[in-house]
């Protein structure tokens, strides 16, 4: 016979009820036990401004720094706080059994950064327009074939270039990867000679871009849509092009050029001896602007590879130049005279203006050296002959027409000297007639 | 008469001449007489003959007058035959000078004359004045006169003011910015006149065809209308003699009008024309580039030299004068300045009998030495300060 206790009776539950409720009531205590100084733990520590009042006080540098530059990256902007990248899917526990991340191992950064910027979804709610295979171009660089197949941990990762807790928009001059920063931000690396060592790859083509006409176009003139770095060798899966990929990757901003010399046949020729296309002749880090004087240079060092020096084929540079030289010199010549008018103050502005054509001739005559045949320059020079011929022709009709005016000015001042003449000695006369009269009537 | 002709021998070429030339003068003569029973011209005559003009030591400043006159027709005759290539528009306007300096036939003598002939006309205008002041010429009866006068100056210089804009050239059009909006600084008014001259809020295509409408026709009417009143003024009240030589008993001879001291005129303007001639030759008016209203102002934006005694003045001016804006108050002395030179007959009354005062001349002179300096100084100072 089971006995009920007052309590239970008045409860009405049973004895063996009772038991059951204690032991929960021991479970439920058990648990509070282990829970509770976790969760005390979860509310001391749940949001960003916690790390960054303590991590500004700590003395090591390593991890102060980044709590004072992450106010100015832009995840900080755009409300993202320390425990989106360092909480493992937005858990605020720091234990990392509980998925708290401390400093990523640089193997494991690509995969921590495409967490969120591979995930198309994700970053359409802060910026629909902004691509999503970074990480996956990442791979295929040089970077992170050599990151993924060999394990080498010193070459670029997403923080190198994207300095972690400082990381701004690419169009904020600040930014590492602001146009203007970006041969810096490449250079960090591959100016290094120790970092580069046992690489087998130079490290001299940051300095020979800020000499060229590409690096003096965006350091000195800050034209940010010269071409840097990632322009040719792409950003996120950067690797030098092939060398049949030149000419694509020249063609991208020199389109005309690249299609004149598809149509000159030597691309395949290039191709075939090995030869990197547009570098052939311009090199490739340090890039000098083309001068006619290439033609010649070129002829004597870049033709003679396959060309013989008699060959007519290789002596087509020679005569371009001469095109290129007289169109030029016919330029001058008309410039010149109507100059020299306009200094006489002559009206030859129309003429002038005109004369300014002749440089669309001379830019496409040049764009022409790149089907490397005489015939096409002297077609798109043609033109400009023309313009030259009436401009010369304009120049010379306003200093004829200066002289005569100047003989005008002269017939016409004699003109009306001799009326001025005339009238005085008629003045003169009726003066002397009026005298007489007078000396006449007072006598 | 033939067989008497025929028989003449070696006469005949000479008396025949003879005869052409009465035949000529006759035919002259009546069409003369024709025109003269239907219009009657020939009461001027006695006008004419009787029109004299004093000779005394100031008479040189009498051909001014003339010469300022010869001028204004010459600007009209070169004004006509710029109409004939100009195209009011600011699409337009630019380009037809342009086409008009470089492709017209002597279409580069006739603007150059036309813009150098405005200057010397506006410079004669004020040598004018200046030599009319110093001699009293404004006094009884000649007030009427004056105010024409001083009407025909600020019309020169409104024309100079509007002609200058009609090139649409950069210089041009920001200098008409900055002339137009000095008006608007008025209180009240100031806006509605800086809207009327501009024919909205900036200077545009619609100021330019204003500008030309002002120059071409309003004005003009204007000038003829004054010059009308001001040469009959003129000639039905002689020319003045200065309070110098009626000191000294008057002009002691004095020569026709007719033909002694016209021809005299006719020297000088023959003189303005070859001068004219030569200056446009050797330095044809300027067009510059086409105005842009987008483009950033010039830096030195000046007026033309008539006006730029005010500009300076108004550029010397602090910012605040007595609580009132410093340009406000500069914009209000000159038009009381322009009232009280309009009304400088009146001013200038000595009692009857008594000498002229010299208050008027000491004033004239410093007027001309303040427009002097003060011209000098805004060519002078820098164009950016």
């Amino acid at each position: 016979m089971s006995t009920r206790s007052p309590a239970a009776h008045a409860s009405g539950v049973s004895v063996s009820g009772g038991a059951a409720v204690l032991l929960a009531l021991v479970l439920t205590a058990l648990a509070w036990c282990l829970l509770v100084p976790g969760l005390l733990r979860a509310q001391a520590l749940p949001v960003s401004e916690d790390c960054v009042s303590c991590h500004l006080k700590l003395p090591d540098a390593r991890l102060s720094q980044p709590a004072e530059s992450y106010p100015n990256d832009i995840h900080s902007q755009i409300g993202l706080g320390c425990l989106s990248c360092h909480g493992s899917g937005g858990s605020d526990v720091l234990d990392p059994a509980m998925g708290f991340l401390h400093a990523p191992e640089r193997k494991n950064i690509p995969a921590l950064c495409g967490r969120c910027h591979s995930d198309g979804a994700f970053m359409r709610q802060f910026d629909p327009s902004l691509r999503t295979d970074q990480v996956a171009e990442y791979w295929t660089s040089v970077h992170g074939k050599l990151l993924r197949s060999e394990n080498d941990t010193s070459v670029a990762t997403c923080v190198d270039c994207h300095p972690a807790h400082d990381i701004r928009a690419p169009s904020d001059p600040t930014s590492s990867v602001y146009p203007k920063n970006v041969p810096q931000t490449c250079g960090r690396c591959h100016s290094d000679p120790k970092r580069m060592a046992g690489r087998g790859i130079p490290t001299d083509q940051v300095a020979k871009y800020t000499s060229s006409v590409h690096g003096k176009l965006l350091l000195e003139k800050g034209d940010v849509s010269a071409p840097v770095c990632n322009t040719c060798h792409g950003n996120h899966g950067a690797a030098p092009p092939g060398l049949s990929s030149v000419r694509n990757v020249c063609g991208n901003c020199h389109t005309v050029m690249a299609e004149n010399f598809d149509q000159s046949g030597h691309e395949r020729l290039f191709a075939d001896q090995d030869l990197p296309g547009c570098a052939t002749c311009h090199n490739h880090h340090d890039i000098q602007p083309a001068s006619d004087e290439m033609l010649v240079s070129r002829t004597e060092t870049v033709c003679r590879k396959c060309h013989e020096e008699a060959d007519t084929a290789g002596m087509q540079f020679l005569e371009i130049k001469g095109v290129l030289d007289s169109l030029t010199h016919a330029a001058d010549s008309a410039r010149e005279v109507l100059d020299h008018a306009e200094n006489l103050g002559m009206e030859v502005s129309t003429a002038l203006f005109e004369l300014q054509d002749v440089t669309n001739a001379e830019t496409r005559s040049r764009n022409a050296i790149h089907t490397f045949s005489a015939a096409a320059v002297r077609k798109e020079a043609a033109p400009g002959f023309e313009v030259t011929s009436n401009a010369l022709t304009r120049g010379d009709d306003a200093l004829a027409e200066h002289t005569y005016r100047r003989e005008g000015l002269a017939v016409f001042t004699l003109f009306v000297l001799l009326l001025m003449t005339g009238l005085i000695l008629k003045i003169r006369a009726g003066e002397s007639e009026e005298a007489r009269d007078e000396q006449h009537s007072s006598s | 008469m033939a067989a008497n002709g025929e028989g003449n021998g070696g006469g005949r070429g000479a008396a025949g001449g003879t005869t052409e030339a009465r035949g000529l003068r006759g035919v002259v003569a009546n069409v003369i007489a024709w025109l003269d029973d239907r219009v009657g011209f020939s009461a001027l005559k006695p006008l004419i003959k009787k029109k004299e003009v004093p000779i005394h030591k100031h008479s040189f400043w009498y051909y001014i007058g003339g010469m300022a006159l010869f001028l204004f027709l010459l600007q009209v005759a070169t004004g006509i035959m710029l109409l004939i290539y100009y195209r009011p528009s600011a699409e337009g306007a630019f380009e037809s000078v342009q086409f008009l300096m470089s492709d017209v036939r002597f279409g580069w003598l006739i603007r150059s004359i036309h813009s150098w002939g405005a200057n010397l006309m506006i410079f004669m205008a004020f040598v004018h004045l200046f030599s009319v002041m110093l001699m009293k010429a404004y006094r009884k009866p000649r007030e009427l006169t004056w105010m024409t006068g001083v009407g025909l100056l600020f019309a020169a210089l409104f024309l100079g003011f509007t002609g200058y804009l009609l090139p649409w050239n950069t210089l041009a059009f920001f200098a008409t910015r900055v002339g137009t909006e000095i008006p608007g600084v008025l209180p009240v008014v100031g806006p509605f006149f800086r809207e009327i001259l501009r024919g909205g809020d900036d200077v545009s295509g619609a100021t330019l065809t204003r500008f030309f409408a002002f120059h071409v026709s309003f004005l003009p009417a204007v000038a003829f209308g004054l010059i009308g009143i001001h040469v009959l003024l003129v000639q039905k009240h002689g020319m003045s003699v200065p309070p110098s030589v009626e000191a000294q008993g008057g002009a002691k001879r004095s020569i026709k009008f007719f033909p002694q001291f016209l021809m005299r005129d006719l020297v000088g303007w023959l003189a303005a024309m070859a001068m004219l001639a030569a200056v446009a030759a050797f330095w044809p008016a300027h067009l510059g580039v086409k105005a842009d209203p987008f483009a950033a102002a010039p830096a030195g934006i000046r007026p033309e030299w008539y006006f730029m005694f005010m500009f300076q003045t108004l550029k010397l001016l602090p910012a605040e004068i007595l609580g009132i804006e410093g340009e406000l108050v500069g914009i209000g002395a000159f038009g009381i300045a322009g009232v009280i030179l309009f009304l400088v007959p009146f001013l200038d009354r000595p009692k009857p009998g008594a000498k002229p005062g010299k208050l008027w001349t000491y004033l004239t002179y410093g007027a001309m030495v303040y427009i002097i300096v003060l011209t000098w100084w805004g060519y002078a100072a820098s164009p950016t300060n």
